[in-house]
């Protein structure tokens, strides 16, 4: 990376608001995300998390405020003022989104090598040998064995499923990638092998992440910074661990000793 | 074959009002302008079922005239069902001539196949189209395909064939084949066996294609390019086999199996019944 880009966030997200008829989802949210940085968005149900999510993942359209996004040039990019086409094809090469059900984010009917190598046949490889390689050292790298490479997600348990997601995102190098409730799906030990891999992964490949989540275990694990939500405002963000320990908005400390320790 | 010139009074010229015609005609025009891109259109109701050839018959109405030679076809066979009621139609309703030979026909329509004699300029050829979307089978939303013909995102037509690859080992559709006509749109041939994709590249006819229940019009242009999609390392391949036509020797022709009898003996026949007995024609006059 250049020393210019070093000056820039990846993300910027400034005075973003969303409101659903009368019914404010987000308000007035603003935050950078660097690159590499995993940046995890808490709060409960209903307060804002996944519309913001999809605010800035350009899935849907803020009511006002800008999200821009640094482009190979080194320049932030207003990512609304871009075509569609643009935005598309930003969706399927440098950014990944990963959903809480993945079911939403798979092809359940088609086999999981040609899920992971979907977006690569979308760029233009038209070479089935160099596809399966691909898809045999993805499918190897999130822990699914070779062996059902040519079967459907369908036939896949949860946690596979999740892993087989999170392969089909990262197969074109993303640089910036949205998850979803990522693991708030599977049972407690399949989700913490999840989160290993998705740590490993970030770690590896300097992933920038914005993580939705009301597992505040999941956030201490993965994430460097994050934001607590509440009625669609961002109440207090500040470094995992500060914000974890020392809680200062009332709504963050509830959050934090509501937590059951085992 | 005979035409009657008496059309029925109480219907118009080709069975369809003129401002529907001319409603059809307007999309096939602009399904002309853009080849390969689905046009929508008002499909009517026609006094036959879906999938029986309702958007061929609409296309066809529209654009034939008194002067016509029509051909109808049906599995490459004149004399099938669909192809003898088709063709009765027309001559009923419009009073045109029909013929069986490919080379006498200005105005061939077509279920499932291409004639062996290459076309020529100046014919039309209409096909038959059950399902116009070549990406329905993975994408069922029509938004998105919509938005994916619009940005030109085919990586799904890819993950079709790769999937025949992963599980047959070779891409084993053999019909509906899907082609990139003018290295733009992605178009679903019609179930065409795949062994006539290559007739329809650079073709010198007008291909026009009509989907009654979709209700979608697309067209292929004279000499427009039409390329079947394929990897690098598994190219697209036409079927062969191993035998010749039973009735008239040829090998180039896309052969039928017959079973015979209940011993399992088969025979191999030409699937287009005017190009087999051409052939079976010229032999005995050769013969004599």
């Amino acid at each position: 990376m250049s020393q210019s880009d070093q000056s820039l966030p990846l993300l910027r997200v400034q005075s973003l608001v969303k409101s659903y008829g009368d019914r404010v989802a987000i308000h007035e949210a603003s935050f950078d995300l660097w690159p590499g940085e995993v940046m995890a968005v808490v709060g409960e149900s209903g307060s804002g998390k996944s519309s913001l999510l999809n605010v800035i993942a350009a899935r849907t359209q803020p009511d006002a405020g800008q999200v821009e996004y640094l482009n190979h040039n080194g320049q932030l990019e207003n990512i609304y003022t871009m075509t569609q086409a643009q935005q598309r094809l930003l969706s399927r090469t440098e950014w990944g989104f990963v959903h809480q059900n993945a079911a939403d984010g798979l092809r359940m009917d088609v086999s999981a090598g040609a899920n992971v190598c979907e977006r690569l046949m979308g760029l233009g490889e038209r070479h089935y040998g160099r596809l399966r390689q691909t898809a045999e050292h993805w499918l190897h790298r999130v822990e699914i064995d070779i062996s059902r490479m040519d079967d459907t997600p369908r036939t896949f348990s949860g946690g596979m499923r999740q892993r087989l997601q999170i392969a089909r995102n990262l197969v074109t190098q993303p640089r910036l990638v949205f998850m979803d409730e990522p693991t708030s799906g599977l049972d407690v030990s399949v989700q913490a092998r999840v989160l290993d891999l998705l740590r490993q992964l970030t770690r590896k490949m300097q992933l920038a992440v914005v993580i939705v989540t009301h597992d505040l275990a999941v956030a201490r694990l993965l994430a460097d910074r994050m934001m607590v939500m509440q009625h669609g405002r961002i109440v207090e963000s500040g470094l995992t661990d500060q914000v974890l320990d020392d809680p200062q908005h009332p709504y963050t400390q509830l959050l934090v000793s509501s937590v059951l320790q085992p | 074959m005979s035409a009657s010139y008496e059309t029925a009074p109480e219907v118009n010229f080709a069975y369809l009002d003129e401002r529907t015609k001319r409603m059809i005609r307007r999309s096939i025009l602009k399904a002309i302008a853009i080849p390969g891109y689905q046009v929508p259109f008002g499909s009517r109701e026609m006094p036959l079922p879906y999938g029986w050839g309702t958007g061929g018959i609409q296309v066809t109405a529209s654009v034939i005239g008194p002067e016509d030679m029509l051909k109808v076809i049906d599995q490459g066979s004149d004399d099938t069902v669909n192809a003898v009621n088709i063709r009765r139609f027309f001559e009923r309703t419009a009073g045109v001539n029909t013929t069986t030979r490919t080379h006498e026909a200005t105005l061939i329509q077509t279920r499932h196949r291409i004639p062996e004699k290459p076309l020529v300029e100046g014919q039309i050829i209409v096909y038959q189209v059950p399902v116009p979307e070549p990406m329905q089978r993975l994408e069922p939303r029509e938004a998105e395909t919509r938005t994916l013909h619009g940005l030109a995102e085919y990586g799904l037509m890819h993950v079709k064939l790769y999937e025949d690859i992963a599980r047959y080992g070779h891409i084993a559709t053999t019909y509906d084949y899907p082609v990139m006509v003018n290295h733009r749109y992605i178009m679903s041939p019609s179930p065409n066996p795949k062994f006539d994709n290559p007739k329809m590249h650079m073709n010198p006819a007008l291909q026009l294609f009509g989907a009654g229940r979709e209700k979608r019009i697309y067209a292929v242009p004279p000499y427009t390019s039409v390329e079947s999609l394929a990897f690098e390392d598994h190219p697209f391949e036409i079927q062969k086999w191993p035998v010749a036509c039973t009735q008239c020797g040829a090998t180039d022709s896309f052969l039928d199996e017959i079973i015979t009898d209940d011993s399992g003996s088969r025979m191999h026949v030409c699937s287009d019944s005017d190009y087999c007995q051409t052939r079976q024609d010229e032999q005995s006059s050769v013969a004599t």
